[in-house]
């Protein structure tokens, strides 16, 4: 449709309300169209990327008996190298052989098929509804209520003989009170994680940060879950810095300086184990939420809400850091029940 | 002790307690570390002259004349050998402005100028002296056991593999891929800036021979190919984007444009 | 049945086939099927093809992990040496051992987790695709849907791979779902129990996810797929606006051979890429992170990206906790992670028929909207990614501050702020650029491109020479329908009766104008009729006639 036909139209009939889709562009005809030397070019250069498909999946099976695997790293390195490029190479030459192929030697001349509308035709419907309708009177669901009653309950209800087994046994022995307890008690010995030995009081140096867990961790029955919760970071603070701590009056929760406080985040529950000595900030590397070490943990950034829980610590009479008894509250993050 | 708590707004209390302090510090380093803290008396006493001179020129504008330190300024009388070592031999000290953070600069002083400004601090007052080579020699080391401490004592800083990270405030925990062995023990063992002590009850000498080994063994090249900064899900979040979705769309418009 | 007897063995394959099948038909119904080129028509199918590569290399890991939390030690003589005589899981253990004596079991897990990157970062730039381009509008919403509940599939479905090996980095996350299931109202302890089979992080999880991640997630997926194509080929494939295409036909190439060999060859080239990615670039490399232990931490702890804005969320949030009646409501968690994300993921589940409503257009689109002709659809959908990219970039906070020298406190602010600011000015902005271009497109179909030439006439006066637009340049710009708001029946009708629903029509309404009250008409033949005869004028008055300001 050309212009010149759409001008004299435009003077016949006034001007028309909309315009008039012009139709398809002009075809482009390739070089590989009109040239056979083209075309042939093109041929040549499918055929070659498709060589080199198979040249890389050789390279590949080469490098896989070539390059094992042995005690030095490098080898493993070379083998996954060796192997991921001779992959690559035997796809990326299919891939690229196919494209090349369809884009330069397959008819580029645009097709258009027509749509139709997605909805089904009134007789279509019509027929539908009625095929129902007549199921529907057939089995006479409409009538007897009692029935319909009787099949809806039994489907509701029979799911349960599987759904209370399962929600039954899903959460094991279904004891949330074990959030709050750890294994702390008092005189339990406090040691080193991961090698456990006991730390003496006089080992902690002001500026010193230990990670500490249980003396004895490895003998509880479930030392995973329990290692979860009883993890606890130490410090040491030179008196004239420590400003307080969450001790209640008449009791002293922390030794010489040395505070003991949950390394479990009571945000979401990271370990929080950043600590910086020149200001006694904790920082929780997950989510930033940050505790001041000598002001009782207190929460001074980030989204955690509560300070974490100090743990109550004293010595033996073997100068071995001990606890004074479990963590005064639940460790780690909120829920529901915690206060009650 | 009521006299005791008269004295105690003495003008001069500050003084006598920090000198107190001191002491016990210095005591308990020297309980502590026995086989390091002895090894300074090999010191000679010219060194120790040269590095007064040394610190009175580029030291003592901040720490004292007498490196008793001030408000923000830490004292160096007890600090040892490894810290001057390990704070001057990476440039640290000195330092261009004070701050909480001292970023690695260029040293500014010869070996035997950092040695004698080390001989000069560990004379003021006994403290961990700079390690000897087998102690952290890497190959000495357990890997696995270093890196079973670095994950608990240290990841959290300086990352899994010691590629950094942020502190609070702008602060952060450097890199140590470059990081010599030596600076590397005296740093666990001095704590300098934010990083906490981590004397050898902590971490023993052997175990902080591990955590060098370990570190050292993390230098070798990633055997999955290149490690994109080891920066862990960011980075390859960020390159699965840049590369993986760039080079698709590319072959995607070629596949989608008409050929010549 | 058969008419002639097949001479060749193809022949009577297919006589075969189709005498038990009758097959034929349907070769004969798709074999020709149209489907239109455009390289962001391709986007979907890189999402496809990752799937594909994600099932074959996860073949290949299953046959030699363990999904077990039972412990034991590395050998002392096997690689890496940091994990030599190391106590950790069975599931931890053979990821190793898969990936250090296992040959191509690195290049496979590697090529696995770049796959599963790239499935969900072709997943959210085929969305991104049709939110812009509109194709989500009849008779496509449903599919939106489909499409929409892959997405979240592929959010599961990485979740649940990227905490398989079981060491400290997916740990940690396993954890922070923990606290994020724990600060569920009244249920939260219950489903943290649920999840873990007792405490965190017990003897169960990673067999679960092994079960959620190899047959659960990836039979939804499948069948989800399967929905999306079925409807894909249902609905016949979307065109852009360009002569000659329109909402009754479809204009492109033939599923065979030219779509076989273009779609089925990018199959190889985007299983070639991966491949490629897989053998040079590592990715999360376990052995460095160490097996889990509930005790450390490393810095840069981080999910993979596309559950880096809930990650983000969490960072960004106040500390606020309400305790109401001694119950504990942990806000700082239940925002950022249950009420964000909803926020988020219902906005875009319910787009496609919230626009449907306030446009009140019933007709069946098949000719994609060029963005600019929706300017408030675009400027939402800016808006959103905005927001979307404050979370990623507040995920990655510590990686920030530590790049750009900034401190993560200052850097946690500008995000706070950001978060509620940045898409606001992102929405406003967008909305103008695309009625500016609209204005600009408006001004050439007008007047033509400018030859660059001045003509002086006779009388001293000088014009530019404009060139008219090519009948494809103009119908390109002209092709469009700009909606006006919801015109709604009065509240009280003759006899001051009020009309039951007026509120809400009236609440639509307003809606409707937000979206469409700013809009730019298409220039009509008429409008060039009469501004040809002043043609030669030196400045047209440029004023479009734009409703509203």
């Amino acid at each position: 449709m050309s212009t010149h036909d759409k001008n004299t139209e435009l003077e016949r009939s006034d001007v028309p309300a909309a315009f008039e889709d012009p139709g398809l562009p002009e075809h482009r005809y390739r070089m590989g169209d009109t040239d056979p030397a083209a075309n042939k070019r093109s041929e040549r250069q499918v055929v070659v990327l498709f060589a080199i498909s198979v040249l890389g999946a050789v390279g590949a099976l080469v490098a896989y008996f070539a390059l094992p695997l042995g005690s030095d790293p490098m080898s493993v390195r070379w083998a996954t190298l060796g192997l991921g490029l001779g992959l690559a190479l035997s796809l990326l030459g299919i891939g690229t052989g196919a494209v090349h192929w369809a884009k330069t030697l397959m008819s580029d001349h645009e097709v258009t098929e027509k749509r139709k509308p997605i909805s089904s035709d009134q007789a279509t419907r019509d027929a539908a509804v009625q095929a129902l309708v007549d199921g529907a009177r057939d089995s006479a669901i409409a009538r007897r209520g009692v029935l319909k009653g009787a099949v809806l309950s039994a489907l509701a209800i029979f799911p349960l003989t599987i759904a209370v087994p399962l929600i039954g046994s899903v959460g094991g022995d279904w004891n949330i009170s074990k959030f709050r307890h750890t294994v702390w008690r008092k005189g339990r010995r406090l040691a080193i994680d991961p090698s456990g030995r006991p730390i003496k009081a006089s080992d902690v140096t002001v500026g010193s940060v230990f990670h500490v867990i249980p003396d004895g961790m490895r003998d509880e029955e479930h030392w995973m879950e329990e290692k979860a919760k009883a993890v606890v970071l130490l410090v040491r603070l030179d008196e004239r810095d420590l400003k307080g701590d969450q001790s209640p009056s008449g009791e002293t929760w922390s030794y010489d300086g040395i505070v003991a406080y949950s390394k479990i985040c009571t945000h979401v529950g990271c370990p929080v184990a950043l600590y910086e000595q020149q200001t006694h900030h904790l920082l929780c590397p997950c989510h930033q939420s940050t505790f001041d070490i000598a002001d009782g943990a207190k929460v001074v950034f980030g989204p955690a809400n509560r300070p974490l829980p100090q743990l109550p610590i004293t010595v033996d009479a073997e100068g071995y850091l001990v606890a004074q008894d479990d963590f005064a509250e639940p460790i780690g993050p909120s829920f529901w029940e915690r206060l009650k | 002790m009521k006299a005791l708590a008269a004295r105690r707004h003495h003008r001069f209390a500050p003084v006598v307690l920090m000198l107190l302090a001191l002491l016990a510090t210095g005591a308990l380093y020297a309980v502590m570390t026995p086989t390091t803290a002895t090894a300074d008396t090999s010191a000679s006493a010219e060194d120790i002259e040269a590095g007064k001179q040394l610190f009175q020129a580029n030291c003592a504008t901040c720490h004292g004349v007498g490196a008793g330190g001030a408000d923000e300024v830490p004292s160096l009388i007890g600090v040892g050998a490894a810290s001057v070592n390990f704070q001057v031999s990476t440039g640290r000290m000195p330092m261009q402005a004070s701050g909480p953070q001292a970023p690695v600069k260029p040293a500014q002083f010869t070996d035997k100028q950092v040695d004698q400004l080390a001989a000069y601090v560990a004379s003021l007052g006994a403290g961990p002296s700079v390690p000897t080579a087998e102690m952290v020699d890497p190959a000495l080391g357990s890997p696995s056991n270093g890196a079973a401490l670095f994950r608990t004592n240290c990841a959290m800083c300086h990352n899994a593999v010691g590629a950094g990270g942020a502190l609070s405030e702008g602060k952060w925990a450097p890199a140590l891929w470059d990081t010599t062995p030596t600076n590397l023990y005296q740093a666990m063992l001095t704590g300098p800036q934010s990083m906490p002590v981590f004397n050898d009850a902590n971490l023993t000498p052997e175990e902080k021979r591990d955590v060098i080994s370990y570190l050292v063994e993390q230098r070798e090249p990633s055997v999955g190919g290149l490690s994109l900064g080891s920066l862990g899900p960011v980075s390859e979040g960020l390159w699965v984007f840049v590369i993986g979705m760039g080079i698709l769309i590319g072959f995607a418009v070629w596949i989608g444009a008409k050929s010549s | 049945m058969t008419t002639t007897q097949p001479e060749t063995a193809v022949g009577a394959a297919a006589d075969y086939l189709d005498q038990r099948t009758g097959i034929a038909g349907a070769v004969k119904e798709f074999a020709r099927k149209v489907f239109p080129d455009h390289w962001s028509f391709l986007l979907g199918e890189i999402a496809l093809y990752s799937f594909v590569v994600l099932l074959i290399s996860g073949g290949f890991l299953t046959m030699f992990f363990v999904p077990s939390m039972g412990f034991t030690t590395y050998p002392e003589d096997s690689l890496p040496v940091t994990m030599q005589g190391v106590e950790m899981s069975e599931a931890f253990a053979s990821t190793l051992h898969m990936s250090f004596e296992v040959r191509g079991g690195l290049l496979m897990r590697q090529i696995h987790h770049w796959a599963a990157l790239l499935f969900m970062a072709s997943i959210v730039t085929h969305m991104m695709r049709v939110f812009f381009t509109g194709a989500f509008r009849k008779p496509r919403e449903l599919n939106w849907l489909v499409g929409f509940t892959l997405m979240i599939l592929g959010l599961l479905a990485g979740f649940s791979g990227y905490s398989l090996p079981d060491d400290v980095l997916s740990g940690n996350g396993l954890r922070i779902a923990d606290g994020v299931a724990k600060s569920i109202p009244v249920i939260g302890a219950f489903a943290s129990y649920m999840l873990f089979g007792g405490e965190f992080p017990g003897e169960h999880i990673i067999p679960r996810l092994f079960t959620v991640h190899i047959l659960l997630v990836p039979a939804l997926i499948l069948a989800f797929v399967g929905i999306h194509l079925l409807m894909v080929v249902l609905h016949k494939h979307t065109q852009y606006p360009g002569g000659g295409r329109s909402s009754k036909n479809v204009v492109g190439f033939p599923l065979f051979p030219v779509y076989v060999a273009k779609a089925g060859g990018f199959f190889f080239i985007v299983f070639g890429v991966l491949a490629l990615m897989g053998a040079t670039l590592s990715i999360n490399n376990v052995w460095n992170y160490g097996p889990y232990d509930p005790s450390p931490v490393s810095a840069g702890a981080q999910p993979d990206w596309y559950m880096l804005f809930l990650e983000g969320g969490l960072r960004l949030m106040p500390g606020w906790e309400w305790v109401i009646g001694g119950f504990t409501i942990p806000i700082n968690i239940l925002v950022p992670g249950v009420v964000i994300p909803g926020l988020l993921f219902t906005f875009l589940a319910l787009y496609p028929f919230i626009e449907a409503r306030v446009t009140q257009d019933k007709s069946e689109h098949h000719v994609l909207d060029r963005p600019r002709n929706v300017p408030v659809r675009t400027a939402l959908g800016v808006a959103f990614l905005t927001a979307f990219v404050i979370l990623v970039l507040a995920g990655s906070n510590d990686l920030i501050a530590t790049h750009f020298e900034m401190s993560i406190n200052t850097i946690t602010w500008i995000f706070r702020v950001a978060f509620f600011v940045a898409p606001v000015f992102a929405f406003m902005v967008t909305k103008r650029l695309c009625l500016a271009l609209q204005r600009k497109d408006r001004e050439l179909v007008l007047h033509g491109h400018e030859a660059a030439r001045l003509v002086r006439f006779e009388s001293g006066e000088v014009i530019e020479v404009h060139k008219p637009l090519s009948d494809q340049e103009r119908w390109l710009r002209v092709n469009y329908q700009a909606h006006a708001p919801l015109v709604i029946e009065p509240g009280e009708d003759a006899r001051g009766v009020r009309r039951r629903g007026y509120a809400a029509d009236k609440r639509w309404q307003a809606l409707s104008r937000f979206f469409y009250e700013d809009r730019i008409e298409p220039v009509t033949p008429a409008e060039i009729a009469n501004t040809h005869g002043a043609h030669t004028a030196v400045e047209q008055s440029d004023d479009a006639p734009q409703i509203g300001h």
